[in-house]
């Protein structure tokens, strides 16, 4: 049996707003992901020139060698605008926080394997330097892209970035203390270990292509770190050693990473399958990228997997060919 | 390591400095010139950005914790608006107008904020500011979101604001908020911190943004107040930035005293330039007013920005100049703009009016200095004449200023009678200024204020007609194309309230939800 509650009912003079309606295929009820991304970014009549970058409109295509017809043709596959992404951020921050609330009030950090803290502490900790670089990055493909389309998720990439950032100095703080963290940082800065993978951060501080920065920072550099610091390392490795905790503080990024690549794979996706051209540099982007990563987290790998790390190393990496193959890009 | 041995526990301060600070290097596989390119060139200096105060200490689990709370407060707040056609409350159906200089005027705004702050955020090496930058990115782009679907459901019912985005970049008048923020984020990140951080944020905010929410809460407009109150906390945050901003760059070099008054300078100028929008806003859209623009900036200006301008001082900051002149243009400004949009009424994107009796006599009472000399004897006479069918419509375009791009309105400092022009020629061409400062502003910079896209220039030269345009046609008519190309219907969008279709809906649609008819 229904209920039927009675309203005044006014017939609106139209469901949306005009570009929306031309976006959309006519005027139709729009979500709230349309009417606060499509044609957000001004496009027409800019008044001046940057006096930074005098060879560019404010917001300028040109800026990438990716050419697309429409930059609107980039959708979030999660339709994030700030309010969805604020609050699927504030649930799982809620689980991340009675995750360490359990480890902590528990002692559980007390009861690790002494190697599986020290593992932990070693490969963790300098990654919060990482996830500070993708902060930054995230910013500036945010800034300097083209179409809030594509924009939009970078800047919620970049907060995201920092979070991580600073669950990774917590968990340094819950399984270490503040000397923990100095180390991470000398290492980071001193260690073989870690100068390839600072070197490509480095430069890719200096990328200036948004789309190629995308490429270079979210899909290679993440697609290969998550999937083997955080599932390979953390979720098998380290836990079947007795460090389940540690799974239980690093669980936003597991979660994290599951829920960005569906954007990141979206994302490749379109732009390699807007042209010839696009899927040409795409590939050629993917490929060198990805084999200076690999390099790069080779030793980072060796700190937790010893004699696996080249099997497990190249597992990851057939992975990430595989999932851009069903990107669209095959390399 | 003996876990028994209780750890350090770290404050608040230290807490925070390990979770921004404590994450950031110094790189030595590229150079810090190429990883921030856009750092020296104003010439600014900065040597030690350690010495940044955080304003506020928030970490990133907190933000998205308060804001997905705000959010969703705002948004059933929203969705009762729209089940209950919230739209109906509102004091009468010329307050629609507000709104639509608004979403149309204030909103793309918002927008050019977030991605200017991003742009800053990536610019700047000291990961203080960064973080305080990159958070205030991502609240802008909420307050962008949060204005458009706010507004959406007034998009549905009322006319004027159905392509506001094409609108921005391209009706007259926007090119006056438009080329204000292109100005900002086309200068260096430091000067686009003073001018939105600091000048516009934190001196002019209350100005601004606070009219806008004050007058939708005391006109019934529940959606625009609850965007409005919900954003008071990121308002509040951001005023924190822009002061340290100016007090960290003052306090690195006694160099940069003169480069900061010299952008408060023209940043208060040109954002108050803007204000003209929000003063006959104040003083004539709202049914319901709050206060007369002259209060307004008695109360924000003159007594709150002067006591921070004297609090400024130690750093050898003085109260900018230009604040003599707006001190004697505040009895004429909100009444010479209105005197405007009424002639202007048939290319623009929202209705104007002939204010009735008891506002008149409003206005007397709050301009006792010069509304009834000046200004009511000319309303009186438009009134009269639209009374008789000849309701003015004014269809010669206007010069511009070359620099606020207000048409050429203003008058003389201290003669009210007298039209105030300055001119300049630079490399063999004119450019007309409607005051001293926006004069010395281009003469500054003319290499950039020459750039400036002059909605009058265009139409004259043939740019704002829709493609296939023929103007040597026989009966060619310049208006009803210009529309086309804003995108704005003749006789729906534009033209007086009194014949407008809002006007007819709202009385329809209010006598339907409230009468058995």
């Amino acid at each position: 049996m229904q209920i039927d509650l009675r309203t005044v009912t006014i017939k609106p003079l139209r469901h949306t707003f005009d570009n929306i309606a031309r976006r959309i295929g006519g005027d139709k009820p729009a979500s709230r992901y349309q009417e606060g991304t499509l044609d957000m970014q001004q496009t027409a009549n800019f008044h001046y020139r940057p006096t930074w970058d005098p060879a560019h409109d404010i917001y300028d295509a040109s800026r990438s060698s990716i050419k697309m017809a429409d930059w609107y043709a980039f959708k979030d596959p999660r339709q994030f605008y700030y309010g969805a992404y604020t609050m699927a951020r504030a649930k799982q921050q809620d689980t991340a926080e009675a995750n360490f609330d359990f480890v902590e009030n528990r002692g559980l950090a007390a009861t690790l394997p002494e190697a599986v803290r020290d593992t932990a502490l070693k490969l963790l900790v300098p990654l919060r330097h990482v996830a500070w670089g993708s902060n930054m990055n995230n910013a500036s493909i945010c800034a300097y892209s083209y179409g809030t389309g594509f924009s939009q998720p970078h800047i919620f990439h970049s907060m995201d970035q920092l979070g991580i950032a600073q669950y990774l100095t917590r968990v340094g703080l819950l399984l270490g203390d503040v000397a923990s963290l100095d180390e991470g940082k000398r290492a980071w800065m001193d260690d073989d270990a870690w100068q390839g993978l600072r070197r490509y951060v480095e430069d890719s501080f200096v990328v200036k292509d948004p789309v190629e920065l995308f490429v270079v920072q979210n899909v290679v550099l993440d697609g290969l770190m998550y999937p083997l610091v955080y599932e390979t390392i953390v979720d098998d490795v380290l836990a079947s050693k007795g460090g389940t905790a540690v799974a239980m503080l690093t669980q936003f990024m597991t979660d994290w990473f599951a829920e960005t690549k569906k954007w990141a794979d979206a994302t490749v996706k379109i732009a390699a399958a807007e042209s010839a051209e696009n899927k040409e540099i795409m590939t050629k982007w993917l490929t060198a990228w990805r084999d200076r990563a690999a390099a790069a987290l080779l030793p980072v790998a060796r700190i937790a997997l010893g004699d696996r790390t080249d099997e497990l190393m190249g597992e990851v990496v057939q992975q990430f060919n595989a999932r851009m193959a069903k990107a669209g890009v095959a390399i | 390591m003996d876990m028994t041995v209780a750890k350090k526990k770290l404050g608040l301060k230290e807490r925070y400095a390990v979770m921004t600070r404590g994450l950031d290097w110094t790189p030595s596989y590229q150079k810090m010139e190429d990883i921030y390119p856009y750092i020296a060139y104003e010439g600014i200096k900065i040597h030690d950005w350690d010495k940044w105060e955080d304003p506020f200490r928030l970490t990133m689990d907190a933000y998205w914790k308060y804001q997905a709370e705000k959010e969703r407060k705002l948004y059933s707040v929203l969705d009762a608006f729209t089940q209950n056609n919230g739209h109906l409350n509102v004091t009468d159906a010329r307050y629609l107008n507000t709104v639509k200089l608004f979403l149309s005027g204030i909103s793309p705004l918002e927008y050019v904020a977030h991605r200017g702050f991003a742009h800053a955020g990536r610019q700047f090496p000291g990961p203080g500011p960064r973080v305080a930058c990159l958070m205030q990115s991502l609240d802008e782009i909420r307050h962008a979101q949060t204005q458009v679907h706010a507004v959406s459901n007034y998009n549905k019912y009322y006319n004027g604001m159905h392509d506001f985005h094409h609108a921005h970049d391209r009706v007259w008048f926007l090119s006056v908020p438009k080329s204000f923020f292109d100005d900002a984020i086309t200068a260096g990140p430091f000067e686009f911190m003073v001018s939105i951080g600091f000048s516009f944020e934190y001196v002019l905010t209350n100005l601004l943004f606070v009219p806008f929410v004050s007058g939708a809460a005391y006109n019934g407009d529940m959606a625009a107040m609850t965007f409005g109150f919900s954003a008071q906390s990121d308002e509040a945050r951001h005023m924190t930035l822009g002061l340290e901003v100016i007090k960290f760059i003052l306090e690195q070099d006694p160099d940069n005293v003169p480069i900061v008054q010299r952008w408060i300078d023209k940043w208060t100028w040109r954002g108050y330039r803007v204000l003209t929008l929000v003063a006959m806003m104040m003083d004539y859209m709202l049914p319901k007013r709050t206060m007369s623009w002259k209060e307004s900036w008695e109360i924000y200006f003159e007594e709150n920005g002067g006591a921070l301008f004297k609090d400024l001082a130690r750093y050898g900051i003085k109260m900018p100049q230009c604040a003599e002149q707006i001190a004697l243009e505040k009895d004429h400004l909100s009444h010479q703009a209105w005197s405007t949009f009424y002639n202007y009424a048939a290319a623009a994107n929202f209705h104007t009016w002939m204010p009735d009796e008891d506002e008149m006599e409003w206005l007397s009472a709050k301009y006792p200095n010069s509304f009834d000399k000046l200004y009511r004897p000319r309303y009186e006479f438009w009134r009269e004449q639209a009374a008789k069918g000849n309701r003015f419509y004014n269809k010669t375009l206007p010069m511009l200023c070359q620099t606020c791009q207000i048409p050429m309105i203003f008058t003389e400092p201290g003669d009210p009678t007298k039209i105030c022009y300055r001119e300049v020629d630079y490399k063999g061409d004119k450019y007309h200024f409607c005051s001293d400062h926006c004069k010395a502003i281009f003469e500054h910079e003319p290499e950039k204020y020459v750039q400036a896209w002059l909605p009058v220039h265009q139409i004259y030269q043939g740019n704002c007609f829709p493609e296939g345009t023929d103007p040597t046609v026989e009966g060619f008519d310049p208006l009803a194309a210009v529309l086309k190309y804003y995108n704005l219907e003749h006789g729906r969008d534009n033209l007086d309230f009194d014949v407008s279709e809002d006007k007819k809906n709202f009385a329809e649609w209010r006598g339907q939800a409230t009468k058995n008819i």
